[in-house]
């Protein structure tokens, strides 16, 4: 499940980047909004489901190639673009003749700030374990440790 | 004489090709790039039937929710 917080964030982030983007929403592979640009809960609802339709529509081309990760639609409009990484997508919206490169870099950078974030509070758990073990380790090696060490003889 | 006449005609054809390159680039196209996992890229012009078919949802985007 997406943060709420951390998307909404990350999604402020990518527009305060990135002047082209005019429309942006996070999603999970089930369609549920985590973040939008727009304003109504249900225009981002209605946002995400049509970008999700997008989305499964091209995924059926050239399905040989593997899965798709990114795509943009570009019309005299403007541009459409779907980046996925995992289970997130992000899609957004430009004006006609956007710089493609920059748009998608800008994408996956608010994807990889999304991950990043969601792996930052999964392994505190870990962290905890090992201080446990580490703790062990410690009160092991001081009941190891002789109490009283062997006297060196005086040099003189 | 026969020298700058070939050297005025290789200027005129080159301006010639500068000038369609740079008219075609202007020409904007619609068209639908899929990328994929593996690295590789499909571009679909408008036209083809699987653009025919992304093409409409993504201009219902744009009008929709810019």
């Amino acid at each position: 499940m997406l943060s709420h917080m951390d998307a909404q964030q990350a999604l402020a982030d990518l527009t305060e980047i990135s002047s082209q983007i005019q429309a942006a929403a996070v999603f999970d592979d089930e369609g549920r909004v985590a973040a939008s640009t727009l304003g109504d809960p249900d225009r981002a609802n209605e946002f995400v489901r049509a970008a999700s339709d997008l989305l499964a529509q091209a995924e059926g081309i050239a399905a040989a190639n593997g899965p798709l990760v990114q795509l943009e639609i570009a019309t005299l409009e403007g541009s459409v673009f779907v980046v996925r990484d995992g289970k997130r997508r992000i899609v957004a919206t430009t004006g006609p003749e956007p710089t493609v490169g920059l748009v998608f870099y800008d994408l996956k950078s608010a994807l990889r700030q999304l991950s990043a974030k969601a792996e930052r509070k999964t392994p505190a758990r870990k962290r905890t374990t090992r201080k446990t073990s580490t703790k062990k380790t410690t009160a092991a090696a001081a009941k190891k440790k002789p109490a009283t060490r062997p006297k060196k003889p005086d040099a003189s | 004489m026969r020298r700058s006449a070939a050297t005025f005609l290789g200027l005129a054809g080159g301006v010639l090709a500068g000038a369609a390159f740079i008219r075609r680039r202007g020409v904007r196209q619609e068209r639908v790039d899929l990328y994929y996992e593996d690295g590789s890229m499909v571009s679909l012009a408008n036209g083809s039937a699987d653009a025919a078919r992304l093409l409409p949802l993504a201009r219902e985007i744009l009008q929709r929710w810019r």
